[in-house]
């Protein structure tokens, strides 16, 4: 059974952090994906530029809407993902509470439908 | 053979089997129904099977694998159909302990954290208390249409989630079981805040958290927290009869005629609360259990022992900072060493705030200030109680007492 993991957080938080704190998490995060890879529960994954860089794309009455940045400002933002393999919801979750992100931001699981 | 006593006993371990043998929630659930409606139309004519719980769950196991083989035979999904073959020709033979785990997997599952806690309070007292969707919605005061709605998105987010049916890992165990007991609790304080004029209805509530809670203390023995919640709701269950009068008024603690006190209930709550703190219970429910012991074993209610529920509130403050349980010790303190200080303290939680709105803080109030004397004071804090209530009893009481603080100012001011 495959899971969406999106990484949220706040990227001001992040990014007022001192080179050596990011440089910190980064290997974590690559000790994590190097962990799920050997356990054979990871598909894919990635980190997301910043907000500031999102484009958001409407088709309304067949006329395309082109806007700068995402639908809603929110505290967190998407700045992350992985997708999985599990065999359920507990393992999936077991999985999402070591990512690092997880300590100061939050992870939603959500499954992919299956056809 | 009375069916109607079979399905309350039998429709939670049946359904629990079949569903760790399907891993189907929706179809075993129907299909469990289904397999009591057969027992209801063969036993009678047919005489009852020498293992009825065996005979329900290949009944039930057996029409979920058609409704699945249905399925697989759809999509040719041919390992599946495999499987369903095994499957049907399993034999069910089960230890007690097997049943044990059965039970336990379909508690823990319902009561999974994945789930909003209103669905896991609904989704439990569906499956494994076996109450039909009408008395649950009828128990929780909502639509039928809405409760059935609840329980149709819990059960797609298990299936489609796919939530295991299975125990939580041994590291898990202590906060999963914090969420069974919250889920016990919450049942429990639903049908004992009797807020709705049909109270027959709330206290099946009361009875099926009670249940759940021996069922709990029978799969899970050594358990000092379970016994204390258990005996916490036999304390509060004890005082049923006691703390309304016919028209459903509030009959404070103080006030309450003790001969009506349900004897077995404490006499079986003590102990039990006994031996959970011997063993280590000293969680919420053990410390809330201790103070309604307290009350319990007074004669009279000049008996209390308030001290002692002072300091357990203060105890309880320390693990459970809420205002609530504040306003709980202020009042206890009141009663233990005279009003004046439990109005300070009163005084000093209104200044914080957080109780803003709450009817019980001017409540308090008003009562601290009758007891003292202060007529006029105690009429006004009622009055502002009374601007802030909700629910029709807990009104009527605010206003008995306005009435009676009241006819004293009169009195004083006729002298």
């Amino acid at each position: 059974m495959e899971y969406l993991l999106l990484i949220y957080g706040n990227e001001a938080d992040i990014n007022n952090l001192t080179e050596a704190e990011q440089g910190a998490i980064y290997q974590e995060y690559m000790g994590f994906t190097e962990g799920i890879r050997k356990s054979g529960n990871h598909r894919a994954g990635h980190e997301l530029e910043d907000v500031a860089t999102a484009t958001t794309v409407r088709v309304r009455d067949g006329k395309r809407l082109v806007t700068d940045g995402p639908f809603a400002e929110t505290r967190e933002q998407l700045g992350g993902f992985y997708l999985i393999d599990a065999k359920d919801l507990d393992e999936a979750l077991a999985i999402a509470e070591r990512i690092p992100s997880a300590r100061w931001g939050s992870i939603e699981v959500r499954p992919l439908v299956k056809r | 053979m009375n069916l109607e006593s079979l399905y309350r006993e039998e429709w939670r371990r049946v359904l629990a089997t079949t569903l760790r043998l399907t891993g189907d929630f929706d179809l075993s659930e129907e299909a469990v129904q289904d397999a009591f409606v057969a027992a209801l139309e063969q036993w009678p004519r047919d005489g009852t099977p020498g293992n009825p719980y065996a005979w329900l769950v290949s009944t039930a196991r057996n029409r979920v694998v058609d409704q699945l083989r249905r399925r697989a035979r759809f999509i040719e999904n041919q390992p599946e159909i495999e499987r369903l073959a095994v499957l049907e020709e399993s034999e069910i033979i089960l230890s007690e302990a097997a049943m044990v785990d059965d039970q336990l997997r379909l508690i823990f599952t319902c009561c999974h954290p994945a789930l909003a806690v209103e669905a896991q309070v609904a989704l439990t007292l569906r499956t494994v208390c076996g109450l039909t969707t009408e008395e649950i919605a009828r128990g929780f005061l909502v639509p039928v249409a809405t409760m059935a709605q609840r329980l149709v998105r819990v059960k797609r987010k298990i299936r489609d989630a796919r939530l295991p049916f299975a125990m939580p890992p041994k590291d898990r165990l202590a906060e999963r079981l914090d969420g069974v007991m919250l889920v016990v609790y919450l049942v429990f304080t639903e049908g004992y805040a009797a807020t709705s004029g049909k109270v027959w209805i709330r206290r099946q509530l009361c009875e099926e958290a009670i249940r759940l809670g021996r069922l709990l203390c029978e799969l899970i023995p050594r358990n000092p927290d379970l016994r204390a919640l258990l005996a916490l709701m036999l304390l509060h269950d004890s005082r049923r009869m006691a703390r309304s009068g016919p028209d459903e008024e509030i009959i404070t603690l103080e006030e309450q005629n003790r001969d009506l006190w349900d004897r077995r209930e404490i006499t079986e709550a003590i102990p039990m609360l006994e031996s959970a703190l011997r063993d280590g219970a000293a969680g919420e429910y053990a410390l809330q259990a201790a103070i309604a012991a307290l009350h319990a074993r007074a004669q009279r209610a000049e008996d209390t022992d308030w001290a002692q529920i002072a300091r357990l509130y203060h105890v309880l403050f320390q693990r459970q900072p809420s205002p609530v349980v504040e306003l709980n010790r202020a009042a206890a303190v009141a009663m233990a060493e005279g009003p004046s200080i439990g109005l300070a303290l009163i005084d000093a939680l209104e200044a914080k705030g957080e109780l803003d709105g709450y009817h019980l803080l001017p409540a308090a109030r008003a009562d601290l200030l009758r007891r003292e004397g202060r007529w006029s004071e105690a009429a006004e804090a009622y009055r502002q109680a009374l601007a802030l209530v909700a629910n029709d009893p807990e009104r009527r009481y605010l206003l008995r007492r306005l009435a009676e603080v009241q006819s004293q100012i009169i009195e004083q001011s006729d002298d």
